[in-house]
């Protein structure tokens, strides 16, 4: 079973898990109505589309409204703590949540002592407060675009918001920023940079690249990092090499962004759908 | 047996490394009487809060500090400051020499510009003022505020400052002020 965790921005959305379904443009989640914007809807959308598309059963999100008070962050992170108690997940996928140390420590102790272990994907406020607390080498694959990576870079820093000058004018040296996010262990196992140039490193160094298409407009366009992730996470649920995985799953991103021929005022919702054709296209290469 | 006890409570400790206040900030006035007050009102608000002595490596302010959350710096700070009670200063307490980020990244797309503040990127239409995009952030108030602003005339919109709650909001008020500024040059 392949599970998301994540919030939506809707004060009434109660904490509740279920399958994803997306039709017609319309995401549900245990029969609730998800509006698809930016954030883990995008990354939802993204995941069940992937998953129709390689044949696998739909994820399962377990999703709470969080306008950011932290009170559905803090809501899910306890209702998750009963979850990993007694579901089995090949494969997580950790998203938009309050960055909330003591709530990801319980989390994280009950994921340690699971019997067989996920694959744990963390992107966003989960990436963050697994960093910040010290947690980032209990993680399997953090998926950080470019500010993000010079926070992980940071050992100081708590949150991208405090990301020192001098690190961030590193930003064009994406390798050496990996190499020491890894020396202070504050990456996981292996990250998946989005940005003009789409890598996969591990801490040995860059494992795949993808540049191609181009399109300049994507970096403005809300959510999708979050797509790439939620294509990424499908396919490594469905067993594929993580390599081969990040390849297909940058490609794919990029070449569904392209279809949509984006301007940055584009929303994330025309080129979710354009990801199954996306998909089909580089899968079949 | 008692060995095999210190291994299992040993593995379920924290992580060597693991830093268990490092979502907590620590808020410097310059008046006691102001540290007091401030206590009172997030405590009522439902906070985690506490007062404590300073670190050595601040030298400003009064002699009582408040350590608080602070990943929802944005929201606090509004709350204090509609009770006109303002810190000095604000800092994480695993790094309190810390300073909020101040570098802008600017990106030209003809009819757009994008302003990148820290890990938020907002995108203004040249011609009308319009917010089209925001993208970045991880904390659960970006895509709320994405919700409220995008679509909007940068004069219409609501702040970040007025309706975010988190650090991710004030890196986003960040970029929202220099989108201002550079659309009114």
């Amino acid at each position: 079973m392949f599970g998301i965790m994540g919030t939506i921005p809707k004060e009434d959305m109660p904490t509740v898990g279920g399958g994803a379904m997306m039709r017609d443009g319309r995401l549900t989640v245990d029969d609730q109505y998800v509006p698809v914007e930016r954030g883990t809807a995008a990354l939802i959308g993204a995941a069940a589309k992937t998953s129709e598309v390689i044949g696998i059963p739909a994820p399962v999100a377990y999703i709470a409204g969080d306008t950011g008070r932290g009170l559905g962050s803090r809501s899910l992170y306890k209702y998750m703590i009963d979850v990993f108690s007694e579901e089995y997940f090949n494969t997580f996928t950790f998203h938009y949540l309050q960055p909330i140390v003591h709530c990801h420590t319980r989390l994280q102790h009950v994921i340690r002592d699971m019997k067989r272990k996920p694959f744990t994907i963390a992107d966003a406020g989960f990436m963050y407060v697994a960093k910040m607390s010290g947690y980032a080498r209990m993680y399997d694959l953090f998926t950080p675009d470019i500010g993000e990576l010079a926070f992980l870079a940071d050992e100081a820093a708590p949150h991208p918001f405090y990301t020192r000058g001098f690190i961030l004018h590193e930003e064009n040296r994406i390798e050496d920023l990996i190499t020491r996010a890894y020396k202070n262990s504050n990456a996981a196992r292996f990250l998946l940079v989005k940005g003009r140039k789409d890598c996969l490193s591990d801490g040995e160094g860059i494992l795949c690249e993808v540049d191609s298409p181009v399109e300049e407009a994507m970096e403005a366009i809300g959510g999708t990092g979050d797509t790439l992730t939620g294509i990424l996470s499908a396919l490594i649920s469905s067993g594929m090499d993580v390599k081969d995985a990040a390849r297909i799953a940058m490609k794919t991103n990029r070449l569904a962004g392209s279809y949509a021929r984006p301007t940055p005022a584009t929303q994330i919702r025309d080129i979710i759908n354009h990801i199954p054709k996306a998909l089909e296209d580089i899968l079949s290469q | 047996m008692l060995l095999e006890d210190l291994f299992r409570r040993k593995q379920k400790g924290n992580l060597p490394g693991a830093n268990e206040c490092a979502d907590r900030g620590i808020m410097v006035f310059d008046h006691t009487g102001d540290v007091i007050q401030a206590e009172d009102i997030l405590r009522k608000g439902g906070w985690e809060v506490r007062v404590m002595g300073p670190p050595p490596e601040i030298r400003t302010g009064c002699d009582l500090v408040i350590e608080f959350p602070l990943i929802e710096e944005l929201n606090i700070l509004r709350v204090l400051e509609n009770e006109r009670i303002i810190p000095i200063g604000i800092v994480p307490v695993t790094g309190p020499l810390l300073q909020p980020v101040n570098l802008f990244h600017t990106k030209d797309f003809g009819d757009y510009i994008m302003v990148r503040a820290a890990n938020m990127k907002l995108t203004v239409e040249k011609k009308t003022g319009i917010i089209v995009n925001i993208s970045g952030g991880g904390c659960p108030d970006v895509p709320f505020l994405a919700s409220r602003m995008v679509g909007r005339n940068l004069n219409e919109a609501p702040s970040p400052r007025s309706i975010g709650h988190t650090l991710c909001g004030y890196a986003l008020q960040l970029a929202y002020e220099e989108v201002q500024r550079r659309c009114s040059e």
